[in-house]
């Protein structure tokens, strides 16, 4: 469980960064808090002949809502931060993500894993890339080209596939707008594995009465997904038990040592209710 | 008169001499080790479950920079590690553990070549660079395919893949006895194959010391003294010529003390170089590749009378031993005492049993704490539950009409055990759960439709295993004695050295509560040495939970002798009879003139620095040794456990609400030591109940390589546990202590199914597999939620 020989690079400033990772291409990976990369390293799994340690890029290191309401969060911020973040810097309407900083691994891997390494490795059952998913966040992207925003729904490819291009480096992460009825719940076999299944929603609500809203899956495919049959019942009216069986009934999981098929399903129809009262009661 | 003080340390909990050490980072574990010009060992295992090794190519591997060398089986030329019983063939086939894989390779990390490197890394690249060549053999992964008719064998001298088959009781009669009972209750339960896994991985660090003569290997074993004896056999060098030395350990479990091949390779390759070689054992390899065990299949029947009363028990236990026996214990470690043992704290009449180890292509098995006893605790008390069930009885009632109750007592499996509170822990256990409320509350619960459960397991522990024991097993090695040293210096301060070795159970605080009392001397004065097999005369290291019923026992008897002979010297200097003298802080006094006392300090300097001042018969020095061994059947720590579960509908997950323990190991030296045993043991033993597994894939391929797929329990899925105490002394050892070490893994997985099939018992369902994954409780729970469905 010792990685195979890299030439370790520190970054000093992006352009810097990019700079370097458009000469190295394919061979170069970018580390930030190593949560995901160095454990495949030491399996061997990943080999990569150069790292790129961009954790002293500490421009990157930022968390606040913009003035359109929308809350930016720097690539390199950790869970912890975001866990830990005060009410104003977190702005209104944005619990659901401070809320699911809880359900991520354990306290020393929220301490040094970051929001952008997360999101980068691509996890199908990673809390992040499900709030990206089902908040619809914004990818800010940086390479020597230039810079490109990536929307959520053409961000994540399949499993651990992202839209990034090898000499890109992401930045930032967007969620244009406040969110305050939703939440994120999930089941695992302990406390901080990946989940099984996690499910979050995004409530439209009016007075007491839900007016449609969004539904999101992980672990149930290669990457977290929205589930637009599910919508369909809330936009209809429909209760969150039906939600939940028009969600276990459109997607098709994955079954494996973790739990079948069928069990998924079930938990869909557990997770989704329970995702819907909790974002009820906030 | 002033108040009688007992200021005795046995019985009391003072701070433990190891912690501030430990806690402050100043332990020394064998990772620690570092020695100039420090070498890095990593192994070539094997990738195919059962395969002929064609050709091993280790050409590439000592070209990579930095590798030093590499080495096969072929190039080392070491004995094998061999465990054998004193069995005929038909009961017992032994298996030759090479320390290297030569012609054949029998799991998926079968070591096959050693290579050394300047650093971990390197040596890791090496491992890429090896070719091994396999010729394939069709795997052989579990029960059905050993046992099949005209399985590939995994041994060629393993008929059946078979390698123990013992039937150690079959009472006449009892098949009458089970035609004829009012009621007879079946329970098939297959358990799941775990890792022991202390935190501390297995590893050594090894070196030629020239000036002494010696190979020094530094290792973390719980047997140093038979770590140096099949070190010496395998490497051909005089016993002498190695010396093993076990630093602080964090944890064994039992996975550490057996022999292990890699810390034979790693002290043969230093031997070799003569450069110093570091092994650690990485994760993955403690995982897939190391010592596993607990992988067992019962099919177990037991006759009741219709007053609820056991008439017969008539087992069949077969334990999937993986590609080897180990040493010392061999593969009949697990189905001998589940054999021997079943019938446990119930007054059980007649008896039939079948033992089997199997051998497989998988990672062999070596003891893992309570060693068979979680197991076949948990048929008897699924046994227990089901009769009562069937008999219409309260599941603590049948309990108390079966426990035995009047000590000693010689059960059907021969076994005499020694006084215990099997009914007192039983019945406190259950006034425990009932003054909590959880009755009341399991009640309201099913009104609301939610899956509350309430279940028990009694049982005894065997402990303090001495010669006798073990030579019962029929084994060729037989453990038991232990040999004690205490010595005093001149300012008067005492050594202790004793053959067991604390990997976390605190024995520099325990022995040394043990001696304080004994000698009348404080707590700081005493320092105990243990695992070093230069320092130690001899002993047989910890596990069984012998340490405190035998080595507690040497101990004390080694700190008597030396306390008879301070008041010896005493007494010769005032010219009285040792008799008129006592033991007294620090001091001797004389029992006619309180007031005159002589301490340690000066006796001490009569015996080394005055010897001349000494009588003839007395010899000079302060120094004692003693033996202990018990020749009986040992001494039975018990127990009840009662535990409450919550089935959670929506994602199969069992909860646990309440889990009380009611143990009894007789005086307990420290009892925060004991508590702290019960609570590593009872979490070891929920981690069995519902979650741990090791897996393989039908080709042998191990699939739980990492903690993600290997789920042990973290601190949030193991409850608080309530602790009550009850102390029945034991009559034969030296303290009255009897072993603590295992009974909570024990008795965890027994309470935890037991309750899990109460809050079930509404579905009709009962579950008796484990480790229980929310999946199947899921299942179980849902298919009476549809039944209820209108």
């Amino acid at each position: 469980m010792k990685p195979a020989p890299f030439r370790y690079h520190r970054a000093r400033d992006l352009e810097g960064a990019t700079a370097l990772l458009t000469e190295l291409g394919d061979d170069a990976k970018v580390i930030a808090g190593g949560q995901s990369l160095v454990a495949m390293m030491n399996f061997r799994l990943a080999r990569p002949a150069h790292l790129l340690d961009i954790a002293g890029l500490r421009d990157l290191d930022h968390l606040g809502v913009s003035a359109d309401g929308g809350l930016s969060i720097g690539a390199l911020t950790t869970h912890r931060t975001v866990e830990t973040a005060s009410p104003d810097r977190l702005g209104a309407g944005f619990d659901v993500i401070r809320d699911a900083m809880a359900w991520i691994g354990h306290l020393p891997i929220r301490t040094r894993g970051t929001v952008g390494g997360s999101m980068a490795h691509g996890d199908a059952t990673a809390e992040w890339c499900l709030l990206a998913v089902l908040l619809d966040a914004e990818f800010l992207a940086v390479s020597a080209r230039g810079m490109r925003r990536i929307p959520a729904g053409e961000f994540f490819f399949g499993y651990y596939t992202t839209a990034l291009e090898p000499d890109e480096i992401l930045v930032e992460i967007i969620f244009p707008r406040p969110a305050p009825r939703a939440a994120l719940t999930e089941f695992a076999e302990r406390r901080g594995d990946f989940a099984i299944v996690s499910a979050a929603v995004d409530l439209d609500v009016e007075g007491d009465v839900v007016r449609g809203g969004r539904v999101a899956l992980g672990g149930v495919a290669a990457m977290p997904v929205r589930v637009p049959e599910a919508e369909a019942v809330l936009a209809a009216g429909g209760s969150f038990r039906d939600c939940a069986q028009a969600a276990a009934a459109a997607v098709d999981p994955p079954g494996d040592g973790n739990g079948s098929a069928e069990y998924r399903k079930h938990l869909i129809r557990t997770l989704i209710v329970r995702a819907g009262e909790e974002a009820m009661s906030r | 008169m002033k108040p009688v003080q007992d200021d005795r340390l046995v019985g009391k909990s003072p701070a433990r001499r190891e912690d501030p050490r430990l806690l402050t980072g100043h332990g020394r574990f064998v990772d620690d080790i570092d020695v100039p010009g420090l070498l890095h060992a990593q192994f070539v295992r094997s990738t195919v479950a059962h395969a002929v090794i064609a050709e091993v190519d280790l050409t590439q591997v000592r070209r990579v920079p930095g590798v030093v060398a590499a080495f096969s089986a072929a190039d080392l030329d070491l004995g094998d590690i061999t465990a054998q019983l004193a069995r005929p063939l038909s009961e017992f086939v032994p298996t030759a553990m090479p320390v290297l894989a030569r012609d054949r390779v029998r799991f998926v990390g079968e070591p096959i070549a050693i290579v050394i490197a300047r650093d971990p890394y390197t040596a890791e690249d090496g491992l890429e660079a090896a070719k091994v060549t396999y010729e394939s053999l069709p795997p052989i992964t579990c029960e059905e395919q050993a046992l099949a008719a005209g399985a590939p064998l995994v041994h060629e001298n393993a008929v059946r893949n078979t390698l123990v088959d013992v039937s150690l009781f079959a009472t006449e009669g009892i098949d009458e006895i089970f035609d004829e009972a009012h009621c007879v209750v079946q329970v098939e339960s297959k358990t799941g194959r775990q890792n022991a896994l202390p935190l501390e991985t297995r590893g050594a660090v090894a070196f030629w010391d020239s000036r002494e003569e010696q190979l020094v290997v530094h290792t973390c074993t719980q047997i140093p003294h038979q770590v140096r004896t099949v070190a010496s056999r395998c490497l051909r060098l005089d016993e002498r010529a190695v010396r093993v030395i076990v630093p602080d350990m964090g944890g064994g479990f039992g996975l550490k003390c057996v022999v292990g091949r890699e810390e034979i390779a790693a002290a043969a390759a230093a031997l070799r170089l003569r450069r110093p070689v570091k092994w650690i054992e990485d994760r993955k390899d403690a995982l897939s590749a190391s010592f596993l065990a607990r992988e067992q299949h019962y099919t177990a029947r037991a006759a009741f009378d219709a007053e609820g009363r056991i008439l017969g028990l008539d087992t069949d236990v077969v334990c999937d031993m993986g590609a080897y026996s180990c040493y010392p214990f061999t593969a009949g470690i697990e189905p001998l005492m589940a054999s021997a043992e079943m019938p446990g704290v119930y007054k059980v009449p007649a008896y039939r049993v079948r033992g089997r180890a199997i051998t497989t292509n998988k990672a062999p098995t070596a003891p893992y704490r309570g060693v068979s006893r979680p197991q076949y605790v948990m048929v008897m008390e699924r046994l227990m539950e089901r009769a009562a069930r069937d008999l219409g009885l309260d599941p603590v009632e049948i309990r108390r009409r079966n426990v035995i109750t009047e000590f000693p007592y010689t059960g059907v499996n021969k076994m005499t055990y020694d006084p215990g509170s099997y009914l007192e822990s039983l019945n406190l256990c259950e006034l425990s759960l009932k003054d909590a409320g959880w009755y009341d509350r399991q009640a309201a619960a099913r009104t609301e439709g939610r899956h509350i459960g309430i279940g028990y397991s009694c049982f005894s522990e065997r402990t303090g295993y001495g010669s006798g024991a073990f030579a019962q097993r029929k084994m060729e090695v037989v453990p038991g004695f232990d040999l004690a040293e205490v010595r005093m210096d001149t300012s008067g301060a005492v050594t202790v050295t004793t053959g067991t070795i604390s990997h976390g159970q605190s024995h520099e605080t325990t022995m040394a509560q043990i001696v304080a009392d004994a000698l009348g001397v404080d707590l700081a004065k005493v320092k105990l040495h243990q695992g070093d097999t230069d320092r130690i005369t001899y002993g047989w290291g910890t596990f069984a939970s012998r340490s405190i019923a035998i080595g507690g026992s040497a101990v004390r008897l080694a700190a008597v002798k030396l306390g008879d002979k301070l008041r010896a010297i005493a007494a010769a200097e005032w010219g009285i009879h040792p008799e008129d003298t006592e033991l007294d802080h620090g001091r001797i006094r004389r029992r006619d003139d309180p007031d005159a006392a002589l301490s340690h300090q000066h006796l001490a300097d009569t015996a080394y620095l005055r010897a001349d001042l000494l009588p003839k018969d007395i010899e000079p020095g302060l120094s004692a040794s003693a033996v202990f061994d018990v020749f009986n059947d040992g001494t039975f720590s018990n127990a009840t456990h009662g535990t409450v579960v919550e089935l959670h509908e929506g994602t199969g997950q069992v909860e646990i609400l309440a889990y009380v323990c009611v143990e009894d190991c007789g005086v307990a030296i420290h009892p925060q030591v004991v508590e702290g045993q019960c609570r590593g043991g009872i979490a070891q033993g929920i981690a069995g109940a519902l979650f741990e597994e090791v897996t393989y894939d039908a080709q042998g391929e191990p699939s739980a390589t990492s903690f993600m797929d290997y789920k042990i329990p973290t601190a949030h899925e193991i409850p608080e546990v309530v602790i009550h105490h009850l102390e029945t002394p034991c009559a034969f050892t030296a303290t009255g202590a009897k072993g603590a070490g295992e009974g909570g893994t024990i008795g965890a997985p027994a309470a935890v199914l037991n309750a899990v099939n109460d809050a079930l018992r509404p579905t009709g369902i009962e579950l008796n597999d484990t480790p229980i994954r929310p999946e199947t409780v899921h299942r179980a729970v849902t298919s009476v939620v549809l039944e209820r469905t209108p």
